[in-house]
């Protein structure tokens, strides 16, 4: 075991699946000789050449175009998109391709990516820095949809991600790069060697896609969260003093609506939390599913905690992102209702 | 000082519209063989001239001339002939089962049979082609089973996608021809990758990708030319330029840029620029382009020069938007009379026997969609499964489409 931050955890994905297979491939704008603006593909380039790590035009649709060929040829290309809030050029080729390919050739083709995106805010990122663009994935049918919360997961969800036969999307809480993030921005950053879960192991292993984790067992309410937010519900459920038992969902597609149905049947109550806008976001499709399948067992409102329904700002940062006590208000409301 | 004049916007306009009389006075054509032929490994910047001419092979005449000549066998020719005039066959007996509602839709090739079906015999087994729906030829002339594309369009329960996909939407990994999508020009730069691919891995294999003159407008066409730019990747970038775009000429997409080959020049890649009614000519330039990649000097551009005689698809009525007569009035003429025309002039085909030919290939395409249609058609006869909504949408079923699979009852 290593202590790893989340970006060398993903580094060290990619680095055992490009040992492991040839046919993995990694690239993106600035991912070669530089290693990445995150440093997420330090070295890599050096280890493996440059055919198999490599830098690419500024072209979002070209890079994700380029990948779904290569995966029609054969190999497991890896590719970066160097903010989520660029992916909107790729968004076509991401959801009429890609997802489709197997779909509609009948398995004749398939399209075995992974393109990573930094996701998230609360590092002062702006309108095109900081979005959490998860929901126009899940929405898509063909695509899984991928968020760890710690050095840990980022690197057995990658690995999964790169062996898996489909298309993931695999969106990386860049706050959470360096070390946890529990939405208080006045005290000092811990960094992940403090944390039991930047124990990383050296080589492969894998997280399976589609299984949530619980990261504290509670009997009062059910936190479903992912990303960033698995760190500012458990600060919320501390200092509040209310039993939560928050679940880390890691995948929302496919989810594991098991995990969710037995928890919300145990505690009857339920908040949701993610830094995305409210509206149509991804939390909406959760309480959907917790109104069908755990109705009777409901004893208040699911309730929602999100980024509100605006661009994501600069200064007033911390009155946007969804922080303890917004997530902490929410808990105190449920268990009142 | 004197006052600007107040700015317009310039809206470009076809030369004439229904009711006028077709002029294509504009397209300049160069004569039979005047084009040189470069060796394969010229510099874009050293070949310029080809952006903007035409290479053609047969003359007027019917005599293939030229430094583009002489690749072809009589017996090649001949097999040619008879894809192009599969195609055609098989295109009026669609439109037609079409029109008798035994399929929503189909889109011909009228016109343009000489490029995907010439393009096709310079390819070898393995390559793999990214085509648009225009290019059925590329699985004609490589043999793969009409009734198989015919069960495709009538959606029955031989359907090898399974009833998902839309008419003439075929898939053939074994036949290099790769799935087409709805979505256009996505696969051009997809076609980048897959090239990008076969160098990456050391293989010998090359790609080619499709377009048609429109959607060269679409940001994957430029993102496919930066790409195959930057690695030098072994791909044929294939530009079809057929004038028209569903109700939009050519102008439109083109702008001020002298021809769609010159597009490529800007990005460093040699750019042919090719008559596309021309068989030979077709060959010639595809095999120039299919050797630069084979021998890793990078991609090429090339823009074959045709003209869509038929309407856009089944939705289509061209008389609304361009006169009925203009293809009559097209200067490059027809590629299957026109090779008839060379065959025959060198003693390797006759009227009777292309009578003849005529008839053959009519009753092979009517004995395919008989049994085609023993499979059923889109509204009677077997049809695909229920089942087969949820399947392969991902590898592994999911478990919410499990349940939806279950709520519809399968």
């Amino acid at each position: 075991m290593a202590r790893m931050t989340m970006i060398e955890a993903v580094r060290s994905a990619m680095d055992v699946s490009m040992e492991r297979d040839d046919d993995v491939v990694v690239f993106g704008e600035d991912v070669g000789y530089f290693g990445g603006v995150f440093r997420c593909t330090q070295g890599l380039q050096a280890k493996y050449g440059k055919t198999r790590c490599f830098d690419t035009p500024i072209n979002e649709s070209g890079i994700v175009g380029a990948a779904i060929g290569m995966a029609a040829y054969g190999l497991k290309p890896c590719v970066e998109i160097q903010f989520a809030d660029y992916m909107y050029p790729a968004y076509d080729q991401l959801t009429q391709e890609a997802a489709r390919i197997r779909y509609r050739s009948n398995g004749d083709f398939t399209c075995p990516i992974v393109v990573r995106m930094p996701t998230g805010g609360g590092i002062f990122g702006g309108q095109t820095h900081s979005q959490s663009p998860e929901a126009l994935f899940t929405h898509v049918c063909g695509l899984k949809v991928v968020v760890p919360s710690n050095p840990y997961d980022a690197k057995g969800l990658l690995t999964a991600a790169i062996a898996d036969p489909d298309p993931v999307i695999f969106l990386e809480p860049k706050r959470l790069y360096n070390g946890p993030f529990d939405g208080h921005h006045d005290r000092p950053v811990t960094p992940w060697s403090n944390h039991q879960l930047g124990e990383v192991p050296e080589g492969y292993y894998t997280i399976p896609i589609g299984k949530a984790d619980i990261r504290r067992e509670g009997s009062a309410v059910t936190v479903i969260t992912y990303g960033t937010m698995v760190h500012v519900a458990l600060a919320a459920a501390e200092e509040t003093g209310i039993d939560a038992e928050v679940i880390d969902l890691r995948s929302l597609m496919p989810l594991d609506l098991d995990a969710i149905v037995k928890s919300v049947a145990k505690t009857g109550r339920c908040v949701v939390v993610h830094e995305a806008t409210l509206t149509s976001g991804f939390g909406g499709e959760i309480v959907s599913l917790v109104q069908e399948h755990c109705f009777y067992h409901l004893e208040a409102p699911v309730m929602r905690v999100a980024g509100w329904d605006t661009p994501y700002p600069h200064a007033q940062e911390w009155d946007y992102f969804p922080g303890p006590s917004r997530v902490g208000r929410a808990l105190i409301d449920v268990m009142e209702a | 000082m004197v006052e600007p004049a107040h700015l317009s916007l310039h809206v470009p306009e076809p030369a004439v519209r229904p009711g006028g009389e077709p002029d294509f006075s504009n397209v300049k054509i160069a004569k039979a063989g005047a084009v040189p032929r470069p060796p394969v490994d010229a510099a874009a910047e050293d070949i310029r001239d080809l952006a903007y001419s035409i290479i053609r092979v047969l003359n007027r005449d019917g005599e293939a001339v030229g430094p583009w000549a002489g690749l072809l066998t009589d017996d090649e020719l001949r097999t040619g002939l008879r894809h192009m005039m599969t195609l055609r066959a098989f295109d009026t007996r669609m439109l037609m089962a079409q029109r008798q509602g035994k399929t929503s839709f189909y889109m011909q090739h009228l016109g343009e049979e000489a490029v995907s079906c010439a393009f096709r015999k310079a390819l070898k087994k393995g390559d793999m082609n990214f085509p648009t729906y225009r290019q059925a030829g590329l699985l004609i002339a490589d043999d793969y089973p009409m009734v198989e594309m015919m069960n495709q369009i009538f959606s029955n329960e031989a359907d090898p996608l399974r009833g998902r996909q839309l008419p003439i939407m075929y898939s053939s990994k074994e036949h290099g021809f790769f799935t087409i999508s709805g979505n256009l020009a996505t696969q051009y730069v997809q076609a980048v990758g897959w090239a990008m691919a076969s160098a990456i891995k050391n293989d010998s294999r090359i790609g080619a990708a499709w377009i048609g003159d429109g959607s060269t407008a679409e940001s994957d066409f430029h993102s496919a030319l930066v790409f195959a730019s930057t690695y030098r990747a072994p791909v044929v970038l294939n530009v079809v330029n057929n004038q028209w775009a569903i109700s939009t000429f050519q102008g439109i997409a083109r702008g001020g840029s002298g021809t769609f080959a010159a597009r490529g020049l800007g990005f460093g890649i040699p750019a042919l620029r090719v008559d596309g009614n021309d068989y030979l000519a077709v060959y010639a330039v595809a095999c120039w382009a299919a050797e630069r990649a084979r021998r890793n000097l990078g991609p090429t551009l090339v823009e074959y020069v045709t003209y869509r005689v038929g309407a856009h698809s089944t939705s289509d009525d061209p008389s609304a938007y361009r006169p009925k007569t203009e293809s009559e009035a097209w200067p490059l003429g027809d590629p299957v009379l026109r090779l008839k025309k060379h065959l025959i002039i060198k003693g390797a085909w006759s009227e009777e026997r292309h009578v003849q030919a005529e008839a053959e290939i009519m009753d092979e395409v009517i004995t395919a969609q008989r049994k085609a249609e023993e499979n059923g058609t889109l509204h009677a006869g077997g049809k695909p499964s229920v089942r087969d909504i949820f399947e392969g949408v991902y590898a592994e079923m999911p478990p919410h489409l499990r349940r939806q699979r279950q709520q519809a009852g399968y």
